[in-house]
């Protein structure tokens, strides 16, 4: 497989953009948007008095400055909104400080955690994302403020890239490892290194002495699920509880976070990987309110 | 009295041969996935090359990260008895032992007698040791033997954001793509490793004169780096015996005490 | 209560600075008493609709917080500079 067709492989998700046909702009007094720079892909969020009217979510790209105007474009195409008229653009997430069109950048934890509340509801305690290169545990109260934040982004095990190696060393297509680690008859023990790097060097091992590639993928699973699982007792857990993020799709780790916290995450009715530029744009709506009123 | 020390690295199986104090004959062999054959190979690589056998071994003291698995020892004993050991044979002025390997690195402080005083080790994060050379080196498309003094050629000081050898791989990628010069890229990576080291010695606390052993030592631009931290030079083996053998020289000492010698 | 936890956990172990932002009065104790400027002042950021500033880590040290504590973890003495500066007890660290 050319390295090529390998990147190619990892895109879980396909382009996409919508606008809501019951909106008109025309009426609406304050339009606020998001934008959301990620590692791997960026989206845009366009709201018209905090009820979403168009969105675009894309890949990043090399080049995150035009990636944030490309999202926007893409998301006001056929709109006949153009930017000058959105009275207020919050950017976030990883390339935040890129976004050049933005007045204002919020973290991407308070963005998601106000994103998660207005995708899943106000019932919302504990957000779950697991992105590509970071792994996040949010709480928050029933207007989606935070209460506690816990952000590990420093170590690769329990993100989407640490799941990419193992797919690669395994050549598992990524979208197969979560179904390929559930087809065990017996959960095995969880591979006991945590570094990404050794746990390679001992899966390696596993094979060798005869271990079928899904014991192996149910071994990385059952460790990568309990180590989130601990970030998150850390911070405490309380319902309702959702998982966002790439590795949501992955149902060997869900699963396995499931029935270790007995909890159940909820479907979404939006795509939630929007959530962090729903907040963005959620806050732009705020920061529109809270300077109307200083005037 | 002849006597063998074996080092079972994560990565490299070290042996030295000793007798009465004279190091007779050294060998590395990869570790790999049966660490027993590997101490095997070792030992027997070393004791070919100086023309004895099994036989004339009066003892063989093994040490390192896979040593519960080396059934034809006589006894084992930890690394950081064994590097304490070795360093201050070589270097009687020794307080302050680092051992940087491929998977782990540790501190040993020593009296004036040489006895392990306090002890400190940064385990499990790839990032903290050789491996972090070796992933690096990798990604860099450049011979692993070459980093140390590639790094030395490097004339911009660039900074680097991950701290994880896989984030760090990715990182590699995207600064060779913006074009930036190997030289700089390979400096940064060493001075990353050296000042997560550096910190780890603080914390035990630094007494000169301090050495520095194990596989990252032979990489010229990391000593340069770690004297660069601390502000001195550091006593790195060179002449005698290369800085991978210590811990097993080490542990061949050790087995001349238990017989007497 | 509202908690920042700053840092991260990897193979060796879990290590993070936390700060309640509730109890933290902004009266910049604990970043004079880091030896290493782990701390700094700055506006709130998981409240990016009030104008308070606090103390939070800064980010440069987020991901290497193991390594910049580690001079002042080793020390006799068992009480970390921050720790002790801060009157409301707002700061902690879990090792």
């Amino acid at each position: 497989m050319s390295n090529a067709e390998s990147e190619k492989e990892y895109w879980r998700w396909t382009e996409s953009r919508f606008t809501n046909p019951d909106l008109n702009w025309e009426d609406a007094d304050i339009i606020s948007a998001g934008v959301d720079v990620g590692s791997v892909s960026t989206q845009a969020v366009i709201m018209l008095d905090g009820e979403i009217y168009c969105y675009s979510s894309m890949r990043t790209g090399s080049n995150s400055p035009d990636s944030a105007k490309n999202a926007m474009d893409w998301a006001l195409e056929g709109t006949g909104l153009t930017l000058d008229k959105i009275q207020y653009v919050v950017g976030t997430g990883y390339g935040r400080v890129n976004v050049p069109f933005a007045k204002r950048a919020i973290t991407e934890i308070a963005c998601h955690a106000r994103g998660a509340n207005f995708i899943y509801g106000p019932e919302i305690r504990t957000v779950l994302d697991m992105g590509g290169q970071d792994c996040k545990a949010i709480r928050c109260d029933n207007r989606g403020k935070v209460t506690a934040f816990l952000m590990n982004d420093k170590c690769a095990a329990g993100t989407g890239r640490g799941m990419e190696v193992f797919a690669d060393l395994l050549q598992v297509h990524i979208n197969d490892v979560g179904k390929m680690s559930l087809d065990v008859d017996e959960e095995p023990e969880p591979v006991s290194s945590t570094c990404v790097v050794f746990a390679k060097s001992e899966a390696v091992g596993l094979l060798r002495k005869g271990w079928p590639k899904e014991k192996v993928l149910a071994a990385y699973c059952s460790a990568m699920a309990h180590r989130v699982v601990t970030l998150l007792l850390r911070l405490g857990i309380e319902e309702k509880f959702a998982i966002t993020g790439g590795i949501a799709k992955n149902i060997g780790v869900v699963k396995r976070i499931e029935d270790e916290l007995k909890f159940k995450a909820p479907e979404p009715s939006i795509d939630p990987q929007i959530a962090g530029a729903i907040g963005a744009a959620l806050f732009a709506k705020a920061l529109v309110e809270k300077e109307r009123k200083k005037a | 009295m002849i006597t063998a020390g074996i080092d079972c690295g994560s990565k490299n199986t070290k042996v030295v041969i000793l007798d009465d104090n004279n190091i007779l004959s050294t060998s590395l062999v990869l570790s790999g996935f049966d660490q027993e054959e590997s101490a095997q190979q070792a030992l027997n690589n070393a004791l070919e090359k100086i023309g004895i056998t099994r036989e004339d071994v009066k003892h063989i003291t093994v040490t390192g990260a896979g040593m519960d698995a080396i059934f034809f020892a006589d006894d084992n004993i930890t690394t950081v008895t064994s590097d304490g050991k070795g360093t201050f044979f070589l270097f009687p002025s020794t307080r302050t032992v680092i051992d940087i390997g491929a998977e782990e690195g540790l501190v040993v402080k020593l009296d004036e007698n040489g006895k392990v005083k306090d002890f400190g080790i940064n385990e499990k994060c790839a990032a903290g040791a050789g491996a972090f050379i070796e992933a690096m080196s990798r990604a860099l498309e450049v011979n692993i033997e070459a980093m140390g003094e590639l790094s030395l050629k490097s004339t911009k000081k660039i900074p680097m954001n991950a701290q994880c050898t896989i984030f760090a791989e990715s990182e590699v990628v995207s600064l060779i793509h913006q074009k930036t010069p190997k030289e700089d890229i390979i400096r940064a990576v060493h001075d990353a490793i050296a000042d997560r080291n550096t910190s780890m010695v603080r914390q035990i606390g630094i007494e000169k004169d301090v050495a520095l052993i194990g596989g990252m030592a032979k990489n010229i631009g990391f000593i340069d780096a770690m004297n660069r931290n601390l502000g001195f030079d550091l006593l790195v083996p060179k002449d005698k015996i290369a800085p991978e053998y210590i811990s097993a020289l080490g542990a061949a000492l050790i087995a001349q005490e238990k017989i007497g010698g | 209560m509202t908690k920042a936890n700053y840092g991260y956990k990897d193979g060796s172990g879990e290590y993070f600075i936390t700060i309640d932002t509730d109890l933290c009065n902004s009266c910049g104790k604990c970043v004079e008493a880091c030896p290493e400027g782990v701390l700094e002042m700055a506006e709130d950021e998981l409240d990016p609709l009030s104008d308070e500033i606090i103390a939070i880590v800064s980010e440069k040290h987020r991901k290497k917080i193991k390594y910049s504590c580690a001079p002042c973890k080793g020390g006799e003495t068992k009480e970390l500079p921050c720790v002790k500066a801060c009157e409301f007890g707002a700061l902690s660290h879990s090792w």
